[in-house]
């Protein structure tokens, strides 16, 4: 990561300062850096230098109102014998590889579904993307409601179905509120992950499909063999953003529970505003969000091999 | 591909008549495969998918003895609806100044983050300058840095700009999520762009500017129109930094407001909740039936690249 501060100004190295200015104007590399000024400071201002910033704030001891002094890794010693903290890490992978993995399968099988050909196909599409398009907040306030303790309709249908017989605590019930934001996140992730895995089906030839039927192939052997080979960079890229962002969720979990019941559904991101913003410790909040980083480089690390694979497959002359 | 083995006498078997236009392979499947392997489960994923629209709606518009009364009215649907929680929302809450707030950050950044990702796409596409490569990927690397670990250091490099509790603080900072996302898709759409064009340009004695002014800008309105409206959704949507900076009440966005107002313990609020969830992501709704393709090919774009 320490390359985004000193490379992004690289452009315009080149040329010596003596040059006229023509040679500002016209020269390739000048030009250049003229057309990336504004991205690269807004980028260099508000992400690359708060990202150094957090892992400083990490290693010192920072309040909100007052300058912090260097502590070394004290934060980290005080996370690391932190009971919640390590609950917190526990429910952020849970939480993460529950939701990615079923997102995937099912978002999978819904872009399988909707790739076939079907009667208000285009609508069904559009619907199916509506979770995604709402903002997080407002959907999972809806959750919210269908999760009450008392008024909570998924109870009420059970209870008339006679499966049940008294409410389900969804929100209050450690294990019920894990299950019910897991839900609530592959909700709005499906689409995501169905809509961009459907944009990589349309790619796939029928006709590999027609072939691979002449020859005897069962449905499964195609979509192993044909499906699944052409769609594996996709996948690759679409459930590292996915994973990546299952992970650093915090607006989901806010609006539902806000890390209850005792912790039960604190994330990392949530721990870290809960320790940094709202009880002041900005040191210690920057030190958990500081602890995500690693977990971060991993998915791009794959995100970067996926990429690398799908150069391979096209040719070297794709970019 | 869920439908079951081909067996050797259908694969084989000559094409029949297709009287409902289908392609490729679809004669070979029976109706009642398709209801069953087709209908069923897209049925029930859609259902699912839009249930918390329609409860969200519902509740907005039910009166508040049904909501809280499951036994004597059939919860799932609504007799004599009311427009009280709606009214509620607009006449006696800041909400219009709150939907005023997010409305005005998300076009102000969203028009910033485009302008500026114009430029630096079109740099690196087309300008080839020394290093495009390298800067390409450390954009596509910005895109993958998360709001949730820059929040606190971006909290107090807020306060030392003197931006705290000012929504321009919201309009300076959402542009790092956008920039990235929209110059990787602008990206792709400038390479479709014939080279030609611009050389010809060139040789008339154009400088770059007015390549881009005039040649590639109109060409790439879709990506434009695409980059916009995904970005103004993401902006609307954008929560964590939103809570963090705001604190009066009346400069709040509406998710945060959602949250942090609105929750006052009252058994009936779930009314005005409900219809504030509603109002809140209407104007993004609109604008998504409109833009359809465009949202699909901004999000199917970004990853493609």
């Amino acid at each position: 990561m320490t390359t985004i501060q000193t490379s992004m100004p690289g452009a315009g190295k080149v040329i010596p300062r003596s040059s006229a200015w023509d040679r500002l104007r016209i020269n390739r590399n000048w030009l250049a850096m003229w057309f990336m000024l504004p991205a690269a400071a807004f980028l260099i201002l508000f992400l690359a230098y708060p990202l150094f910033l957090g892992v400083w704030m990490s290693f010192t001891d920072d309040r909100i109102g007052r300058g912090g002094v260097f502590v070394g890794l004290e934060n980290y010693e005080w996370l690391r014998d932190d009971s919640i903290f390590w609950l917190s890490v526990f429910n952020t992978l849970l939480y993460t590889i529950v939701a990615s993995a079923i997102k995937f399968a099912v978002g999978l099988y819904l872009a399988l579904l909707l790739n076939r050909h079907m009667p208000f196909k285009a609508l069904i599409r559009a619907a199916v993307l509506i979770p995604f398009i709402v903002p997080t907040v407002l959907s999972a306030i809806a959750f919210w409601w269908i999760y009450d303790s008392q008024f909570s309709i998924i109870s009420w249908s059970l209870i008339k179905m006679g499966l049940i017989d008294h409410n389900i605590n969804f929100l209050g019930d450690s294990n019920w509120a894990r299950g019910s934001v897991i839900f609530a996140n592959i909700w709005r992730g499906v689409p995501f992950v169905a809509i961009t895995l459907l944009a990589g089906l349309q790619t796939v030839s029928p006709s590999l499909y027609e072939a691979a039927t002449l020859d005897g192939a069962t449905s499964w052997q195609r979509f192993r063999f044909i499906t699944y080979p052409l769609l594996t960079p996709i996948i690759a890229v679409v459930m590292t953003f996915s994973v990546l962002f299952t992970f650093t969720d915090f607006q989901l979990i806010w609006a539902l529970t806000r890390g209850g019941p005792v912790n039960a559904t604190h994330l990392m991101a949530t721990l870290s505003y809960q320790r940094g913003i709202l009880s002041g410790r900005l040191g210690e909040g920057a030190a958990i969000a500081t602890a995500m980083i690693p977990f971060l480089l991993a998915a791009i690390a794959i995100s970067w091999f996926g990429m690398q694979r799908r150069k391979w497959q096209q040719g070297t002359d794709n970019d | 591909m869920t439908d079951h083995a081909v067996d050797h006498r259908t694969a084989v078997a000559p094409t029949v008549e297709k009287d409902d236009h289908s392609e490729g392979m679809a004669y070979l499947e029976s109706l009642p495969r398709r209801i069953v392997t087709l209908y069923i489960p897209l049925f029930i994923i859609v259902v699912i998918l839009l249930f918390p629209f329609y409860w969200m709606a519902l509740t907005s518009i039910k009166p508040d003895e049904q909501l809280i009364d499951m036994e004597r009215f059939n919860p799932f649907w609504v007799i004599k609806p009311t427009f009280k929680h709606i009214q509620k929302l607009l006449f006696e809450t800041n909400y219009p100044q709150w939907l005023w707030n997010t409305m005005y950050v998300a076009a102000a950044s969203t028009l910033l983050s485009i302008i500026a990702s114009v430029l630096a796409a079109y740099a690196i596409v087309r300008l080839r300058f020394r290093g495009a490569q390298t800067v390409g990927a450390l954009i596509f690397m910005a895109y993958l840095v998360p709001p949730s670990i820059l929040f606190i250091p971006l909290a107090s490099v807020i306060q030392a700009y003197g931006l705290f509790d000012s929504p321009l603080s919201l309009i300076l900072v959402y542009p790092t999520l956008l920039i990235p996302f929209s110059t990787w898709l602008l990206m792709g759409y400038f390479k479709t762009i014939p080279f030609e064009l611009e050389e010809c340009a060139l040789i008339d004695g154009a400088s770059r500017w007015q390549i881009l002014v005039k040649i590639i800008i109109p060409l790439a309105v879709p990506g434009l129109i695409s980059a916009f409206i995904f970005s103004f959704t993401l902006c609307w949507n954008e929560f964590i930094y939103a809570l963090t900076f705001l604190q009066s009440t009346q400069n709040k966005t509406v998710p945060v407001a959602i949250v942090n107002e609105f929750v006052d313990g009252d058994i009936y609020k779930w009314g005005s909740l409900m219809a504030g969830a509603l109002v809140g992501s209407l104007p993004l709704v609109i604008l998504y039936a409109f833009f359809v393709e465009h949202y699909v090919s901004a999000m199917t774009g970004a990853v493609k690249e």
